[in-house]
């Protein structure tokens, strides 16, 4: 085969100029060239059925290619080809799935969802993403929140109360937790007194009288149990924490410190106070979502 | 455009003319057998209590498949393996043996292709009369009988596209959707694809499919040996000392021909004419044979007409032809023939001890353990419970071996599931720190059968202590 190739002149244009010179012809292969001619096919049959030229300010729209759509508001739209369109008729579509979901668990009681894997498990992943787009930045992944600044979702400690229906309030109506800064008005002897005292509730005390000593403090000048309550247990109805736990959620308190860092830990957020606010969602989720999200939070943390 | 030497030969087009006999009357019950089951399975109901009714049926979208009584679940899809393992090694066992036996009476492409050729003859006659439209101007004549053919082969197209679709999908509700616009689009681009493939495939592409795309074709030679039967020309007794020739007075009894030291080919050239890949047997075997063995069937029905003793073409061995014996116990042979039975054996084993009930245990790692008020340490696992029976259970989950430790199953420790049905539960854990627990601890989560003790299965998994806390 290749003997009988090499035998064989090369093809040539067939053009020859000063006599002798020639140009070698090296034809596309047939296969390329008809591929190519079927993108060319193809390209002029795309021009037709969807958007493609420009013209001024505008631009063609394509033939027989109308979506229509409903957006989340409620307007119909009805318009040409184009991948927004499609995304919003796809979103129209999973709406539509989802409403059937939705709507079982409108009237549903939180107990109702709780007991129904069914239903469980659609108000969870529902508002895993409502979670992860709204509440994640602050309160972190998973709600495991950061000490000092904003509370963790996953443990048994509410500040604000774990029921379902305070949940609900905490999430629709905000919080604003507020501790007053004692500086200035307690000595540096009385601050170690009192942040002994604290730590004596989680039964974490190493010095009986100074914690007796700031016992009185607490019950009495400092006033500290008008918000702590006199059992140090917190209000919900205030949001004070409570002290008598193992949680830590404003001290930045590790198991593994030294009795003077926990001790200096419950000084500094004595002297400086506490301020700190949970922000207002009733106008930037549905009543539906924070349903949705309550449960969710609820179920992080087992709720109460 | 280069013209003077082209880079591929130019396809001859080939007329087969029909032929009967035995291997012809083989081949065509294989075909009505393998034609009634491809066609026909997908409508026949087998109801069963987790899926469709239907006998065969890939559900794609749940990840099942359900083949008669037996339901496949994506995670079994290793079968999948077993099954084309065994296959290749009966592919090789029954080449070794008996040559290109698949690709002769088995092979879609030979099947279709057979049928392709019959609604041909049906339509435009005997090969003669084919080669003669072939050949003729374009006309009315042609142009309604080449377009009857290919309307007619496109309706079997279609209707070989439409029913590999139906395997996919529960084929009373495809059928109606289907036609009228409402299936979905997959349905739609399988039937075109298998619809073109099929028609180009088995009405225009035939014996060049064989011959220059199948890989099969080519590594099935590669398996033959001395002993694998073949369709072969006895070339001993067809051209004897002064080769074949026709019948003219003085060579019409075999006797005259066995004198004069002539074969017993009389060269009517039937053997050529029947064969669907446009070789002749005669010249010894090539790699275009698929052993179809139609020019056993011609030269037989010719050798009886005149008389003469069947056989000059046959299925024999080149250890036969040269007058030896078949060898067919040999180590290869013998080597395939157990490595098929032991991967049977494996595979009805695994079939038969597949697991029916499937647990699955996955820690939340954000945050991977919380602190409680009163000191204890919680984790919390999400535990995926899936019953592939086709019955309803309950059973109970519990956690051993984990002294000291509360738990507490949401939203029920009851595990109620339907026939094949799937749930999950989250479970958390609580466990006081101290400093027993110098590593992270093991324990277990069981699943029971409702209101007994037995374990039907168990899952080990870790409890995390934060070091700060041990």
């Amino acid at each position: 085969m290749s003997s009988e190739k090499s035998k064989q002149s090369v093809q040539t244009t067939g053009h020859s100029w000063d006599g002798d010179l020639q140009e070698f012809n090296n034809p596309l292969p047939t296969w390329w060239l008809w591929g190519f001619y079927a993108t060319v096919v193809f390209a002029l049959i795309y021009w037709v059925l969807y958007p493609a030229w420009p013209i001024g300010t505008s631009f063609t729209k394509g033939i027989g290619n109308q979506i229509e759509y409903t957006t989340k508001e409620g307007k119909v739209v009805k318009t040409h080809w184009n991948t927004r369109a499609v995304y919003e008729k796809q979103m129209e579509v999973a709406r539509e799935e989802q409403a059937v979901y939705l709507a079982k668990l409108k009237d549903a009681s939180f107990q109702d969802i709780l007991n129904d894997p069914q239903k469980r498990g659609f108000a969870l992943s529902f508002a895993k993403v409502l979670f992860a787009d709204n509440c994640a930045a602050c309160h972190q992944a998973g709600g495991a929140g950061i000490v000092g600044k904003y509370p963790n979702l996953a443990d048994d400690s509410w500040l604000w109360g774990g029921s379902f229906q305070q949940i609900e309030t905490t999430i629709r109506e905000g919080r604003h937790g507020n501790m007053p800064s004692f500086a200035g008005r307690l000595t540096p002897a009385q601050f170690d007194d009192v942040s002994e005292y604290v730590l004596s509730l989680s039964g974490q005390s190493i010095d009986a009288a100074k914690a007796m000593r700031g016992n009185k403090l607490f019950h009495g000048e400092a006033g500290c149990f008008a918000c702590h309550t006199a059992a140090g247990t917190g209000n919900v109805l205030m949001g004070s924490a409570n002290l008598t736990d193992h949680i830590w959620t404003i001290a930045q308190i590790h198991p593994g410190m030294t009795h003077d860092q926990k001790q200096q830990a419950i000084i500094n957020v004595v002297t400086h106070g506490v301020s700190r606010t949970m922000p207002t969602w009733k106008h930037r989720l549905s009543d539906m979502q924070i349903k949705m999200l309550a449960f969710y939070v609820h179920e992080l943390g087992g709720g109460k | 455009m280069a013209s003077e030497e082209a880079l591929y030969q130019k396809r001859i087009p080939i007329f087969p003319r029909s032929v009967k006999g035995r291997y012809r009357s083989l081949k065509y019950l294989i075909l009505f057998t393998a034609y009634s089951v491809y066609f026909l399975l997908p409508w026949i109901p087998w109801s069963r209590p987790d899926g469709p009714s239907q006998t065969i049926l890939f559900d794609l979208v749940d990840r099942r498949f359900y083949l008669f009584n037996l339901t496949v679940y994506a995670q079994d899809i290793f079968w999948l393996a077993g099954f084309l393992i065994v296959a290749a090694f009966l592919l090789f066992f029954v080449t070794g043996i008996a040559g290109r036996v698949f690709c002769g009476y088995f092979c879609f492409q030979t099947l279709w292709t057979d049928v392709y050729q019959l609604i041909e003859r049906l339509v435009q006659g005997e090969r003669n009369a084919r080669m003669k439209l072939a050949a003729a101007p374009w006309g009315a004549n042609k142009f309604i009988r080449m377009g009857l053919t290919w309307l007619l082969w496109l309706l079997v197209a279609f209707w070989t596209g439409f029913s590999f679709t139906l395997y996919w999908s529960h084929a009373p509700e495809l059928l109606q959707q289907f036609f009228t616009g409402h299936a979905p689009f997959p349905a739609y681009a399988t039937t075109l694809f298998l619809t073109a493939t099929t028609f180009v495939m088995a009405g225009l592409a035939r014996e060049q499919v064989c011959t220059y795309m199948c890989p099969y074709a080519r590594f099935q030679s590669a398996m033959f040996d001395q002993d694998t039967l073949i369709v072969a020309y006895d070339e001993q007794r067809g051209e004897r000392g002064c080769g074949r020739a026709k019948p003219k007075k003085g060579l019409l009894q075999q006797q005259e021909r066995i004198d004069t030291d002539t074969g017993d080919c009389i060269d009517c050239g039937y053997c050529v004419q029947v064969c669907p890949v446009g070789i002749d047997i005669r010249n010894g075997m090539q790699y275009q044979c698929i052993s179809c063995a139609l020019c056993i069937d011609a030269c037989n029905t010719i050798m009886s007409s005149i008389k003469y003793p069947t056989g000059l073409i046959r299925y024999t061995s080149e250890n036969a032809l040269q007058g030896g014996r078949t060898n067919w116990l040999k180590f290869k042979n013998i080597g395939y023939a157990v490595a098929i039975l032991v991967v049977i054996g494996l595979l009805v084993w695994s079939i038969s001890h597949r697991t029916v009930l499937e647990m699955t245990v996955r820690q939340v790692r954000q945050p991977l353990y919380v602190m409680l008020s009163d000191g204890s340490i919680q984790n919390r696992y999400t535990i995926k419970v899936n019953n592939k029976q086709s019955k309803a259970v309950t059973y109970t989950l519990t956690v051993r071996e984990l002294p000291g430790a509360h738990w507490e199953v949401r939203p029920s420790d009851k595990i109620s599931l339907g026939p094949s049905e799937s749930a999950s539960y989250e479970v958390r854990v609580w466990l006081k720190p101290g400093p027993e627990f110098e590593d992270d601890k093991d324990f277990e989560f069981v699943l029971q059968q409702e209101g007994t003790t037995k374990p039907l299965l168990s899952k080990e998994v870790d409890f995390y202590i934060p070091h700060s806390m041990r």
